[in-house]
């Protein structure tokens, strides 16, 4: 049974507790990525972040994407996690891990499930700057 | 399936998040529409609450499926517009 996961939360990340399920005797390979929040953003100074999320969707789409990511690149586990909520700098936005036989799937697939994850899925970003009003902002390459 | 040519009077529920949910001052509303498809409903809540956005930049899903903006407006549908989506 191949673990295939996606989840939500308003809590701060805990990367350990998530990866846990992944622990697998036939992988040869762990992939993780992490997006933070940093404190720029196009110029100017970010202080914090706030994602909003439409649940049920952002859950459907979520699983879509790491299932169609063990199919592709033929994972043996993928989990991905999104907070939501008001974030600080250096919180952890989102976390991907995926595990395969090999190196060379586990990196793929991660990476398309983050490059999916921007695209997709329905939840946006506010971001509070020092020095200007808080502005939604959209992904350079968002869905159309 | 075809849009009917006699505009008729559905009640819908809409969500609205993020920049939407801002503009229009509320997250979710029941209301009576007699708009064809999902872009023409897009049209009557920008008149009503001044969305920034075109309809060109949204995505709508009903009832937490995506569907095409041309597609007719039923009765009872859960509505939520979808502005450009910024993950990660």
């Amino acid at each position: 049974m191949k673990i295939c996961q996606f989840s939500l939360t308003a809590e701060p990340l805990n990367t350990a507790a998530l990866s846990g399920p992944l622990s697998n005797d036939a992988a040869g390979a762990f992939v993780s990525f992490e997006g933070w929040v940093r404190n720029h953003n196009a110029g100017k100074p970010v202080i914090a972040l706030e994602y909003d999320v439409y649940p049920s969707l952002a859950l459907k789409e979520g699983e879509r994407i790491v299932a169609t990511a063990i199919e592709q690149f033929d994972l043996i586990g993928a989990i991905a996690c999104h907070r939501y909520g008001r974030l600080q700098l250096g919180d952890i936005t989102v976390w991907v891990a995926a595990t395969a036989t090999h190196r060379r799937q586990a990196f793929a697939g991660a990476a398309y499930i983050i490059d999916e994850i921007k695209h997709r899925l329905p939840i946006w970003k506010k971001e509070y700057y020092a020095t200007a009003p808080a502005a939604w902002v959209f992904c350079r390459e968002h869905h159309h | 399936m075809s849009v009917p040519n006699v505009p008729s009077t559905k009640i819908i529920r809409l969500r609205y998040f993020a920049l939407l949910r801002e503009q229009a001052g509320t997250a979710a509303e029941q209301r009576p529409t007699t708009a064809r498809t999902y872009a023409e409903l897009y049209g009557e809540l920008q008149a009503c609450y001044g969305f920034s956005l075109p309809v060109g930049q949204m995505k709508v899903a009903v009832n937490d499926t995506f569907v095409e903006l041309s597609a007719p407006v039923q009765e009872g549908d859960d509505v939520v517009f979808i502005p450009p989506v910024a993950g990660g």
